[in-house]
């Protein structure tokens, strides 16, 4: 049964892309289920976006099959597949007015003008912009503009609605607003959404599922906790938050040299002034406030460490128990349970 | 009260005025010498107001023709133009093959040289053509002065569309040919209303290739220009001076209007 429901969504299987020689993607599955809304979440040059152009239809991928609600789409162009993209850039034609940008899917298609204006209408309402209807495009906000390319995306009625870098062109206090606006859009009219963005804290807590990728591949595919609390690779652990990492073994609470990875997040680390089982005695050398908590460097005999910590706040100096409550074991880059 | 007196505002205001006299000083001349019977030193006035030169031009048929020769053949060399030019610059503003640049640089060889020694060795080209003194001779001569206008500043606009703009319409659903027509062509369009009137206007004021294959049968304006000046009274060649301006002047205001203050202006704002 939960084949069939994401077989309604979009589905990448096998996709290869090689352009200017350099294989950008290799080999690359992935599952979205309808109405879910996920995100290709990397660094710069990690293939999200050729992954992205390769399911608006910009590319054609040299091996593979994109398939969107139930249909192979792999080798139609961008104006036979079911998607709509909003470009990073926005990619608003100067020369229409607002109105005329929404309707321009509509006219290409056919429909009467009574139609036209009508669902227009209806699409400037969603995202609130109906008095900005005979703007020039050059004359209303970042923030506008992208509800403009957000309105004339979801008038074609896509069953795939793509976002490139939505939020990347506004400023911070725009961004969060923007991004529940989305969500909310989204939730709404339950269109199956992807995301491309670098920025972690945009992908987790947009997201039912952020993919995770490097280098061409998807590392990990997963809800934003299961990232963060069980990343499956060394890679995912590094990128996502913050972790302390050591070379070496982890043996009764302590680090020993040895051929694992041992990965510790800020905030599983126990301090205390009185000895405890399990925790040994460092020195504080940095105590940073964060605003809600405070950042704590600690050297400990066996390394240095960074905790996240809100209850006891040690001064510079000190001498602190230190306890690792929860750590990551991995070998080869992969994760040990 | 008393006025102020401001001595560099005066000053300032009488080099503006001269400096517009010196400018429009001999379009003045032309108006006014276009209405009078006579005004000629020493006289203060003109001895009457006539149109009668405005009638002499319009009833000698040498004039006429020559008036109907430019109205005809200008457009022509304009749309030749834009058949001929602009699929090259479509191809040189968009695609990057091989020999693009040199191609480009290649197209001023007409015009980096004395035209008037390549205007004689079309002509020996044209004596074994059978060319000479014909319409189509007359035409292809002033196609040469247009093709830098109708090449280069189209190249340029159509380059500088932005691709995610045609991106963003073909994943609207449009193919390939609509995506030229409702977004590439409107927004290069700018640019190639320039390079029609600047075409135009090289094709209207040129007379010297025009006189050296065109005369004695075919004439234009500009080269009518050259026997008016000996042959007539100096007020017809006011007449035609004027109406050999009015085309520049009207495409010049449209230009203004649509262009500047059009898309040119608002269009490319957003980033």
């Amino acid at each position: 049964m939960k084949n069939v429901e994401e077989n309604m969504g979009l589905e990448l299987r096998g996709l290869k892309k090689i352009l200017g020689g350099r294989v950008i993607i290799e080999n690359l599955d992935l599952s979205v289920a309808k109405g879910e809304m996920i995100s290709l979440l990397g660094p710069s040059g990690c293939g999200k976006t050729t992954t992205l152009r390769m399911i608006a239809g910009f590319l054609i991928p040299d091996a593979g099959t994109v398939t969107v609600a139930g249909r192979d789409v792999t080798n139609f162009g961008p104006e036979k597949r079911p998607s709509a993209m909003v470009f990073q850039n926005y990619a608003l034609w100067p020369h229409m007015t607002v109105s005329k940008n929404v309707a321009y899917p509509l006219k290409i298609k056919g429909l009467g003008k009574i139609e036209i204006a009508e669902k227009v209408e209806a699409a400037l309402g969603l995202v609130n912009l109906l008095h900005h209807k005979d703007s020039r495009p050059g004359r209303i906000s970042g923030g506008e503009q992208q509800r403009v390319a957000l309105a004339r995306a979801l008038i074609q009625e896509p069953d795939v609605l793509l976002l490139d870098e939505p939020l990347s062109n506004l400023d911070a206090k725009l961004r969060e607003k923007v991004r529940e606006d989305i969500r909310e859009l989204q939730r709404r009219l339950g269109i199956t959404t992807v995301i491309v963005t670098h920025d972690q804290e945009e992908a987790l807590s947009i997201s039912d599922r952020v993919a995770v990728m490097n280098s061409g591949k998807i590392e990990q595919f997963s809800n934003p906790q299961d990232l963060y609390r069980h990343p499956a690779t060394e890679y995912v652990a590094t990128f996502i938050g913050a972790l302390n990492r050591f070379e070496g073994n982890l043996v009764e609470g302590r680090i020993v040299s040895g051929s694992d990875v041992i990965g510790i997040r800020p905030e599983d680390l126990i301090l205390s002034s009185q000895p405890k089982d399990g925790a040994f005695l460092g020195a504080v050398e940095l105590v940073i406030p964060r605003g809600h908590f405070f950042e704590v460097v600690i050297r400990r005999e066996d390394g240095i460490f960074k905790a996240f910590t809100n209850e006891f706040i040690p001064a510079v100096g000190e001498n602190v128990f230190v306890k690792i409550k929860k750590s990551l074991r991995y070998q080869n880059g992969k994760l040990v349970a | 009260m008393r006025r102020y007196f401001n001595p560099a505002k005066v000053a300032l205001n009488l080099s503006v005025f001269l400096l517009a006299l010196f400018i429009l000083g001999p379009i003045l001349w032309l108006g006014v010498h276009a209405f009078v019977t006579d005004w000629k030193y020493p006289h203060l006035y003109p001895s009457g107001l006539t149109l009668n030169w405005w009638s002499k031009v319009f009833l000698d048929s040498a004039l006429k023709t020559a008036i109907r020769n430019s109205l005809i053949i200008s457009p022509i060399v304009v749309v030749l133009s834009m058949v001929i030019c602009l699929p090259a610059a479509y191809a040189a503003g968009r695609k990057n093959y091989w020999g693009r640049k040199t191609f480009m640089i290649t197209l001023f060889s007409a015009n980096s040289f004395p035209k008037i020694g390549l205007f004689a060795a079309i002509a020996t080209l044209y004596y074994t053509l059978n060319l000479m003194g014909t319409f189509l001779g007359v035409v292809i001569i002033q196609l040469l002065g247009t093709i830098i206008y109708m090449t280069w500043i189209p190249a340029a606009a159509f380059a500088s569309v932005p691709r995610y703009l045609e991106e963003a319409a073909r994943d609207a659903g449009a193919n390939k040919f609509t995506v030229f027509r409702t977004i590439t062509l409107r927004m290069a369009m700018p640019g190639i209303l320039v390079a029609i009137v600047m075409s135009f206007l090289a094709s209207f004021d040129e007379a010297q290739g025009s006189y050296l294959v065109g005369a004695p049968t075919i004439y234009t304006m500009p080269t009518e220009m050259y026997s008016l000046v000996q042959n007539y009274p100096i007020q017809v060649a006011a007449v035609f001076s004027i109406l050999l301006a009015i085309p520049s002047v009207l495409l010049l205001g449209l230009a203004r209007k649509h262009i500047m203050g059009g898309q040119l202006a608002e269009g490319f704002q957003i980033k």
